[in-house]
């Protein structure tokens, strides 16, 4: 599939990367200038509902991680964000606040929670992945339903948020959002080196044929695993960051439905491009956000439209913005008198 | 824990399996023959729940309503197959995936809009309420096992449809050579669709038969389609058999799990941790199992050849 389309670029090779690269520099300096737009508007709602954003969609970028360049179609991703959550509300039922110490905590419970699931989903192929992943995913809901002592069905509350080195630094909204950004910023560019190092090469290869790379002798299956495991503890990440935004752990946080709504964020966006998975994830949630305005169900709405996308629209929103980069760059080889091969 | 509450508590556990196998013997077939995962077949057997209380409202007569709502839902799942699903066979598992999901999410909170979210109720027939005595002092309601006749009965029925009909060898042989069948001249388009409707059939009458003793709610599929996964995915994707294995196998460990972990664990550890850690270990129970049949065989204990 990339070679088809290396060959496809080939005659705008220089307007390419560039367009690439332009985006998600707009778009991170977009999501740092929000709370300077939020302070002149004096809508601080803005500055929590943004918040919320690049919290799924550190979430959402981890799981493009499987599902756009592993080929892994998780869909149980929410339990991890769950694990990681449930990290933070139990530490500080026990009176530990410190981030320093939550937070690797929330993230390594994740990535073992992923170790252990991963060791056995990753046998199977295709639907059995799917299947499976759903399935540990419930496993992982009922059991944070039946923990009695932290809550059990109704979920937890957390007394207030962490502490950073042992100041209430989390508390400040300006702070957390930008320890929030910081993370997505970090996550993003975390898994674009981990992409383009020599793993993502193997675990990109696994995907386009993995007989082929267990051929040439690499153990696609240790790969994945790594791979998987990175995934859940940046989902754990987005866990710890998820309770401490709502002061709250509950359940839900694993459901299957969340899962199901971090793959469409992903697919939304355009699976494979790791910023398309931070637009797929705004966009989900203020079409959300938008859509609930008229109707406490929204997704009956929401259902239909998702159909509507999978049915015309392949490659979500990216794939359209890069639709108009390719027609815009497709000019300047016409003007050479070099026409696109297509 | 005596012998009668052991009875009962098996006798529960075989009605639902009994259910699920009549989900995921739906889904597997959509599977097998299709290769399509269809993730709206729990709202399928949610809506088959709704139409048969909304019919028993309309005419007050159980086995009519029944079989209107039948009817109802599997002209519902040709319409979604033709609307929706129909184009989407070819595509890949990601696209079902979503799509499926979609109609999940509107079928969910569709019915909130036309029937209100609070839970239903659909009476039992007058004839079939009440108990039986199966021993001294053992008295079990005689729907459920009148559930337990119905699955058992339509597994036997779909043995002999798959294994000893015409189209039973069709749907066979359009399993695992979908392609080579449309060339031998059988219209492959009419076989998935009548193959969907079997399963939309399926899950309607599951929703049907469960609605009297379950509250009927949004929502109430989507824990039986997990569940549904977990069985074919044990069973071995495609297979009627495994699914029937693994619903009954699943069906009896979920409910003896649930009701004897906390006494079963009070032996080992002391009570009051036993109450804390039974009911989470009983809700992990089956999924440790599918792992452990996973890690030994990872495509299910029946695995169908050639795929």
């Amino acid at each position: 599939m990339s070679r088809l389309h290396d060959a496809r670029d080939t005659p705008m090779r220089l307007a390419w990367p560039l367009a690439r690269e332009i985006f998600p520099v707009v778009l991170f300096a977009a999501l740092a200038l929000i709370p300077a737009l939020a302070g002149l508007l004096g809508q601080q709602y803005v500055l929590s509902l943004f918040g919320r954003v690049m919290i799924f969609a550190i979430a959402a970028v981890s799981l493009d991680l499987l599902v756009g360049f592993g080929g892994l179609i998780s869909f149980g991703h929410a339990a991890f964000i769950g694990v990681g959550a449930y990290a933070v509300g139990i530490l500080s039922s026990h009176g530990l606040r410190e981030a320093l110490l939550s937070l690797p905590i929330a993230i390594l419970a994740s990535a073992l929670f992923a170790l252990l699931t991963g060791f056995v989903c990753l046998r199977t192929k295709g639907v059995y992945f799917i299947m499976i992943t759903l399935a540990f995913g419930q496993m992982a809901y009922f059991t944070a339903s039946s923990l009695a002592p932290y809550g059990g069905d109704d979920g937890l509350t957390i007394a207030a948020r962490n502490t950073l080195a042992g100041f209430e630094l989390l508390r400040n909204q300006w702070f957390f959002y930008y320890l929030v950004l910081g993370s997505l910023l970090g996550t993003y560019l975390f898994c674009r080196g981990l992409v383009d190092s020599r793993f993502g090469r193997v675990f990109r290869g696994a995907k386009e044929n993995a007989v082929r790379m267990q051929t040439i002798g690499f153990d696609v299956y240790r790969f994945q695993l790594t791979g998987y495991v990175i995934a859940g503890g940046l989902a754990g990440l987005a866990g710890f960051l998820l309770a401490n935004a709502t002061e709250f752990v509950s359940p839900a946080y694993m459901s299957w439905q969340l899962s199901g709504e971090l793959v469409i964020m992903v697919l939304l966006g355009g699976l494979g491009s790791l910023h398309g998975a931070i637009v797929g994830a705004a966009a989900y949630l203020f079409l959300e956000e938008w859509l609930s305005g008229f109707t406490e169900n929204w997704k009956v709405i929401f259902g239909p439209m998702l159909v509507l996308v999978v049915l015309f629209a392949h490659g979500g929103l990216m794939g359209a913005w890069n639709a108009v980069v390719q027609k815009v760059a497709q000019l300047q080889p016409f003007a050479n008198g070099a026409p696109a091969r297509d | 824990m005596n012998a009668a509450l052991l009875i009962v508590q098996v006798l529960n556990g075989l009605q639902l399996g009994v259910l699920l196998f009549l989900i995921a013997a739906g889904l597997t077939l959509v599977f097998g023959v299709m290769n399509f995962i269809n993730l709206a077949h729990g709202v399928q057997y949610m809506l088959g729940a709704y139409l048969a209380v909304t019919f028993y409202d309309l005419t007050g007569h159980f086995l009519l309503a029944a079989a209107l709502a039948l009817v109802a839902a599997l002209v519902f799942g040709l319409l979604l197959e033709l609307l929706v699903f129909r184009h989407l066979y070819y595509r890949d598992h990601l696209d079902h995936v979503i799509a499926t999901f979609g109609i999940i999410l509107f079928l969910n909170h569709g019915v909130k809009v036309v029937w209100g979210s609070a839970p239903l109720n659909l009476p039992i027939p007058e004839a079939l309420s009440g108990s039986v005595q199966l021993a001294d002092g053992l008295l079990y309601p005689l729907w459920r096992l009148v559930i337990i006749a119905a699955g058992l009965a339509t597994a036997a029925l779909l043995y002999i449809l798959i294994g000893h009909t015409r189209l039973g060898m069709l749907i066979r042989a359009g399993a695992s050579h979908a392609a080579i069948v449309s060339v031998l001249g059988v219209n492959i388009q009419r076989l998935f669709t009548i193959v969907f409707g079997l399963g939309a059939m399926l899950a309607g009458f599951a929703g049907i038969m469960i609605a009297p003793i379950l509250s009927v709610e949004p929502g109430m599929g989507d824990t039986v389609l997990i569940l549904a996964f977990v069985v074919i995915v044990v069973g071995g994707i495609g297979s009627i058999r495994g699914a029937f294995v693994a619903a009954l196998v699943i069906g009896l460990v979920d409910t003896l799990g649930r009701s004897f972990s906390v006494d079963v664990l009070r032996l080992m550890v002391g009570p009051s941790a036993a109450r804390t850690i039974g009911p989470a270990i009983a809700s992990m129970l089956i999924y440790l199992l599918m792992a452990f049949v996973l890690y030994f065989r990872p495509t299910g204990l029946f695995p169908v050849r050639g795929r």
